[in-house]
């Protein structure tokens, strides 16, 4: 009998402490050479699916498993994930955290050396691998020093020269930059293509995989798991992409997968929104909800401005090179760019606590700008410049009233032991009155509860408690650094309306996120970065619209024309606003 | 000569080399306080390690033991002043001495400083400093981290734990920095003691999440693999490699003990180790692992032993036949010898300095930007 790659038997899960099984009664196999994508919201076993298929769940997790898993006919009932070394190999989000030696080469042979592989074969496999993943002149450089993209694609060539016949990823691309997630895509659709690697995915962001997946597994919050063609599961998934999610608005069957799918399938649907600009009168167009358009609007009453603003970072590094910006009350705008163009630098910077070696950065204090009936009516927020404050001559305090930064790791802020205490301190620290972060916190995430550790929180959770944290203190400009990252679509949904709402009310949001997507639905302008300069600024839908890399998929699908969203083409056809 | 050693390409020579050679010139400047041999002897140290070390981090390294050797010379001096035995005829220093009571004989605080004293001083300084550089070129020369690759099978698993262990400290400081950082953000510019909790639960709790995630890598990629190993076998090796550390220990205690018996010195710790060693063969044989491009053990590394083997031998020698030579003549006080046969065992020191396959000198790879910028954000 030949064996399944993988094969699930009657399998339930439950972690230690956890009150019911992770996962129920899953039955699932995938076929040798197969690509299966799992998706599922956080917190729903898509770890603890993959964990159990490489046997670290129970052997290192601890916990209870009934079942069996099979990967080629061994059950991980008695082996140990050192046991299936040369069997399946695991690639984790972060590759960082995987590496145990310090250059390239060594790492791609550290798997081969455990499992005692004779030397000559070992040298073999690390020239293939080198070229196979197309690293070769990276092999003797520092882990450290490589790029995103680069150490992911290492982290897979370090599992890849054992020859597993099975490759497990969990969230692969959720730490890299557009280009970044493309290279790895490329190098896994390579080994299922070319090597019949079964390859099995667990991603957040659908629309990256979903074109190259043979199946799909979709694991529910009950612990229950459903598994089939794409096509098949996507019409009712509760996870889909944006040309998933238009094609079922459309009523295409069948379901289109890819931008090449959607796109001959949209050929009625193109005519029918080009229809909806020609009739439509300019006046028209501006009230159909094209809010991306607001960046036309002549703005006033900036409420940060920057101007020349570099940083250089020890040995010579310039991460930000002469950076003018200008924010405006009201206004949603993404900062993009490849990881290591500057983002990161930039927002520091612009908030006052990172290194900024020259520039100056100028905010609006709220006090100053008391709405005055003639800027309330040009919809700025007056104030003038002469009013203005270098946030980098205040106190931490009060520059956390003018400018709030949730940083990358927002989790880092978060020191007590409870979400309450956490509340009480922001109002204790923010001078308001007490309840008032407490209060956003229901406001932006109904359901944590004040007496849970914030480290048990999910990554939204946590978001959204420091969020409130900061808002505690009641900023005019909020600056989020890849607040994304992690987020599942439905938690990434209300980050982009709470974000909508924030900025309705007045305030400035600066989001740096590699999302397109995300940006889509947001922002309202973006600023694109490359090597510490801004490359295009301006509104969304002309940014994003005019290259491919961030382009949103309805926008290649629908253009020329400026839908970006699902709810933008629905907004155009039927004449709601989006 | 133009042998197989001078013609042969860039590559790094055995790090265990590097420290067999070392360990010789430290032996060799042990036996001597003849500052002229002394100062040959750092000549050819610092010679070979600049002719011979890498671009890496530790290769410069090397300064900082001349530091340390600075440092020891002159606190031997300062030592002696304050409170050495102070002899000799050439008055340098006239001090007042405090009379100490007679069971403090050893100790004279204060008093007439004399050249010569001071000499033998500065000498047995230098000594020690030149011992000290000699080891500092072995960490400038040898990578350490090959060192521990070069571990028996049998070790393999605590090698990787120590390189684990040096590669999570920059990893701390890093989540340290950036937690600091954070802080600001939420206006707490706490200082001192009272900021230790803020920082010191994100920390742990990063670098706890960090471990264990490399624990759950290294183990999926195979770390720890054992065969099957049969009961009795375990029970040999066991017994073997217990019974050689016991034999070492009571060898060791031998030679250092004049009064034992010859047989518990120099033969029982020969004993001793050969058994330890097979231990370890015995229990490396069942490790399933095998190690990538070793370093080759080949001529280069004989040679580079074998200076350093032949310094030592010289100079210790010459001090069993003749060991006024080596010596500083301090009563009286004279210029110090200048004897062949030492000089020409430090001189064939320096040999690896030119015999030895040149180190490999990485391509100047431009340093991708992006990531390094990436890095220093995170932190």
């Amino acid at each position: 009998m030949a064996d399944h790659a993988i094969s699930l038997e009657r399998v339930s899960v439950t972690l230690p402490g956890a009150d019911g099984p992770v996962l129920r009664e899953v039955d699932l196999t995938v076929e040798e050479g197969e690509l299966a994508l799992v998706v599922g919201r956080t917190g729903s076993g898509k770890s603890t699916l993959l964990g159990a298929m490489c046997a670290r769940v129970p052997h290192f997790t601890g916990g209870v498993l009934t079942g069996h898993v099979l990967l080629h006919g061994r059950d991980t009932r008695d082996h140990r994930p050192r046991d299936l070394a040369d069997v399946v190999g695991v690639v984790g989000q972060d590759p960082v955290a995987g590496f145990v030696t310090d250059t390239v080469e060594e790492e791609l042979a550290y798997g081969m050396e455990q499992l005692g592989l004779p030397g000559t074969t070992m040298r073999k496999r690390v020239e293939e691998t080198l070229d196979l993943l197309g690293i070769a002149e990276l092999r003797d450089a520092p882990l450290r020093d490589l790029s995103g993209g680069q150490q992911q694609r290492v982290a897979i060539g370090s599992v890849l020269t054992a020859h597993p016949r099975v490759l497990l990823l969990d969230e692969p691309t959720s730490a890299l930059d557009p280009t970044g997630a493309e290279e790895v895509l490329a190098t896994i659709t390579r080994l299922v293509h070319d090597l019949a690697v079964t390859v099995v995915v667990a991603e957040h962001r659908v629309e990256r995989v979903l074109h190259y997946a043979d199946r799909v597994v979709h694991v529910s919050r009950d612990g229950s798991v459903s598994s089939g063609t794409p096509a098949g599961l996507m019409v009712e998934s509760d996870i889909t992409s944006p040309v998933v999610e238009l094609g079922r608005y459309a009523g295409w069957a069948p379901l289109p997968l890819s931008v090449r799918d959607a796109r001959r399938a949209a050929r009625d649907l193109r005519a029918d929104l080009l229809g909806t600009l020609e009739r439509s009168s300019p006046a028209d167009r501006s009230a159909s909800g094209e809010r991306r358009r607001r960046g036309h609007v002549a703005r006033q009453g900036g409420v940060l401005s920057a101007r020349g603003v570099v940083v250089r970072h020890p040995g010579d590094v310039v991460a930000v090179a002469g950076v003018d910006l200008d924010l405006f009350p009201g206004e949603v705008t993404a900062v993009m760019g490849r990881n290591g163009s500057g983002k990161s630098s930039l927002l520091w910077a612009l908030q006052g606590s990172g290194t900024m070696s020259s520039g100056t950065v100028r905010v609006v204090p709220p006090a100053t700008r008391a709405p005055t009936p003639e800027t309330a009516a040009s919809g700025g927020t007056g104030g003038t410049a002469s009013d203005s404050v270098d946030p980098r001559v205040l106190g931490a305090a009060e520059r956390r009233a003018l400018v709030g930064l949730v940083p990358q790791s927002a989790a880092d802020l978060l020191y007590l032991d409870t979400v309450g205490a956490e509340c009480h301190q922001a109002d204790r620290e923010s001078g308001r009155l007490s309840g008032t972060c407490a209060d956003l916190l229901v406001e932006i995430a109904p359901g944590v509860l004040a007496d849970h550790h914030p480290r048990d929180l999910s990554e939204g959770q946590q978001l959204a408690l420091v969020l409130a944290v900061q808002l505690t203190a009641d900023p005019p400009v909020l600056l989020l650094d890849e607040p994304t990252r992690g987020l599942d679509p439905t938690a990434k949904a209300a980050l982009s309306r709470l974000l909508r709402d924030l900025a309705a009310r007045g305030r400035s949001i600066v989001v740096s996120t590699h999302d397109v997507e995300f940006v889509a639905e947001c922002s309202d302008r973006v600023v694109v970065l490359a090597a510490g300069e801004v490359v295009a600024d301006g509104p969304t839908a002309e940014v994003v619209t005019s290259s491919p890399a961030f382009a949103p998929q309805v926008s290649k699908v629908t253009g020329p024309g400026p839908w970006l969203t699902v709810a933008d083409v629905r907004a155009a056809l039927e004449g709601v606003p989006a | 000569m133009t042998g197989p050693m001078t013609s042969s390409l860039p590559r790094a020579v055995h790090p265990a080399a590097w420290w067999g050679w070392a360990i010789g010139m430290a032996v060799a400047a042990s036996t001597t306080t003849n500052p002229v041999l002394l100062l040959l002897a750092l000549c050819v140290v610092a010679l070979v390690v600049a002719a011979r070390r890498g671009t890496s981090p530790w290769a410069r390294a090397f300064r900082l033991y001349l530091w340390l050797g600075l440092a020891i010379v002159v606190v031997r001096v300062v030592l002696h002043v304050l409170v050495g035995l102070k002899f000799g005829e050439i008055v340098v220093l006239r001090l007042p001495e405090v009379t100490l009571p007679s069971w403090a004989a050893g100790i004279q605080v204060g008093g007439t400083v004399y050249l010569e004293g001071l000499l033998a001083a500065a000498l047995a300084g230098l000594r020690l400093a030149v011992m000290i550089a000699c080891i500092g070129a072995a960490n400038a020369l040898a990578n350490p981290k090959r060192l521990l690759r070069a571990l028996p099978g049998a070790l393999h698993e605590i090698g990787s734990a120590v390189v684990v262990s040096v590669s999570v400290a920059p990893q701390l400081a890093e989540s340290v920095q950036r937690v600091l950082r954070a802080r600001q953000l939420r206006g707490d510019t706490t200082r001192g003691l009272r900021a230790v909790p803020t920082v010191a639960l994100p920390v742990l709790e990063d670098t706890l999440e960090r471990s264990l995630l490399l624990a759950a890598a290294m183990d999926s990629r195979g770390y720890g693999r054992t065969e099957h190993v049969p009961r009795g076998h375990r029970l040999v090796t066991g017994a073997v490699t217990l019974g050689g550390l016991l034999a070492s220990a009571v060898g060791i205690y031998g030679v250092l003990d004049a009064t034992t018996p010859a047989m518990m010195g120099t033969p029982t710790l020969l004993a001793g180790l050969a058994l330890s060693g097979l231990g370890l063969w015995l229990g490396g044989r069942h490790v399933p692992r095998t190690t990538y491009r070793p370093d080759p053990w080949r001529g280069a590394e004989w040679l580079t032993v074998g200076c350093g083997v032949f310094a030592a031998a010289t100079l210790v020698t010459v001090s069993r036949m003749t060991p006024e030579l080596l010596v500083m003549p301090l009563t009286p006080l004279a210029v110090p010898p200048l004897p062949l046969a030492p000089v020409v065992g430090l001189l064939v020191g320096a040999l690896p300095a030119y015999l030895t396959p040149a180190p490999l000198r990485p391509a100047a790879r431009v340093a991708h930007r992006g990531a390094r910028d990436r890095v220093v954000v995170r932190g």
